[in-house]
């Protein structure tokens, strides 16, 4: 360790690579938790309230998911399914879908579990002054879901944020990627690490700060 | 269909691998993670407090880089380790913040008055631990520990991007051979699939049983 000769100049040079790679981190991040938000709520909402037979269905995909590795899933979506069906897809899509899926099954039991949290009384209360069951669901049941759930739901973004590295494995210049891409350049791998972990660190408390002062706003105690 | 039967014995070798490193990770986490986790919850603040650092540390950062730190970022400083210590070596370091997490809950989840009720009939500080608080900090352990393991063992497949050749790397060399991509992630998913699913179900059942 001491004879260790720092040299951050050469690593700063090629910062904006790891600006790039945490901007599409975020980006990546927010579209998959997006889109596994919605599946998370479809599921659930079909799950409760659904046919009988669509509950052992919607229990695979979610049991299947969350028991096979994020690498496994994110390698059969970039080549598997490309080798033996006629689509085209590059690097990016490929991880925002796998990303959404992975976090589609997590979220299901998320919002499943806010759904039922919902007290009888205010559904009932919101179909005695007349509202559709549309209605009950827009104006009681999420919100109220929404504000139950926040506290599992800060968690599993902070989680889902930290797996976009796993893209670099499929080559998105992630912030991972943009690490270990500086790292075979310069050979500066103290340097690129003493400015890259304080990245993630940063972003995921950031992430964290925000949402727990969303939930100190919003948040239902049960 | 010939092909596949023939690369079973080369996936199971993989297989085994990824089973050796996540039963190390396992083991050495609860040697390290569950003493930490007892300070945590009733050492003085000056053991806290860098406990406390250190998971907060480790699990603001992803696995990937904590892998890619200890088999690239070491070797800088002069700490050199061949691949499958090193995966060992990040893995358990993250592992064992998530234990020491765990153990912490368990213990301050209990009501203090079990803990006030022991002092009162007069129990020693060492039989209030080990037939109050440890029994029934056992049963809130167990059902997040079990959940714990299978996301070792899923998150051991992160040790193929260092070159160790297990479950997942094994899949990778074998699709490069034969060029059976699809059918072959599928069998990896099931192989997966079968250690885990038993577990997440242990878990649930364990959470019915004792929370």
């Amino acid at each position: 360790m001491a004879n260790y000769h720092f040299n951050f100049a050469i690593v700063w040079r090629y910062a904006g690579k790891l600006f790039d790679g945490l901007w599409l981190s975020l980006e990546l991040a927010a579209a998959s938790i997006a889109i596994g938000m919605a599946i998370g709520l479809v599921l659930a909402l079909i799950s409760l309230d659904g046919p009988k037979w669509a509950r052992p269905l919607i229990a695979a995909y979610v049991e299947f998911v969350r028991n096979v590795p994020l690498l496994l899933l994110v390698y059969l979506v970039f080549y598997g399914i490309p080798s033996a069906v006629d689509l085209q897809y590059d690097a990016v899509t490929s991880f925002v879908a796998t990303l959404s899926i992975y976090s589609g099954a997590y979220l299901v039991e998320v919002m499943r579990a806010g759904l039922e949290a919902v007290p009888r009384g205010l559904i009932e209360a919101g179909k005695a002054i007349g509202l559709t069951p549309m209605k009950v669901l827009w104006h009681v049941r999420l919100p109220t879901a929404m504000r139950i759930a926040l506290p599992s739901l800060s968690n599993t973004y902070v989680s889902l944020f930290k797996d976009t590295s796993i893209a670099s494995a499929i080559a998105v210049p992630e912030l991972a990627y943009g690490m270990r891409w500086i790292e075979t350049q310069t050979f500066r791998t103290v340097e690129v690490y003493l400015l890259a972990t304080p990245i993630y660190l940063i972003t995921s408390y950031a992430i964290l700060l925000l949402l727990r002062l969303a939930e100190r706003r919003y948040s239902i105690a049960r | 269909m010939a092909t596949l039967i023939q690369t079973l014995p080369f996936l199971v070798d993989g297989l085994l691998t990824t089973l050796l490193v996540s039963a190390c990770v396992i083991a050495l986490s609860l040697i390290v993670g569950l003493p930490l986790g007892c300070v945590l919850a009733f050492g003085p603040l000056w053991a806290r407090a860098p406990i406390r650092l250190y998971a907060d540390f480790v699990r603001g950062v992803p696995i990937l880089v904590l892998l890619y730190f200890v088999y690239y970022g070491l070797p800088a400083i002069k700490l050199n380790l061949p691949s499958l210590l090193a995966a060992i070596v990040a893995l358990t370091a993250f592992k064992s913040a998530q234990i020491i997490e765990i153990t912490r809950g368990s213990f301050q989840s209990i009501p203090t008055g079990q803990t006030e009720a022991a002092k009162a009939i007069g129990l020693t500080l060492f039989d209030r631990f080990t037939h109050v608080l440890a029994p029934q900090a056992v049963r809130r352990f167990l059902p997040p520990f079990v959940n714990s393991v299978v996301d070792t063992v899923k998150g051991s497949s992160l040790v193929s991007l260092l070159g160790i050749v297990d479950l997942m790397l094994s899949l990778q060399q074998v699709i490069g051979r034969t060029h059976v991509a699809l059918p072959l992630y599928l069998i990896g998913a099931l192989m997966y699939f079968a250690i885990n699913f038993p577990l997440s179900a242990l878990s649930r059942r364990l959470e019915k049983r004792f929370v």
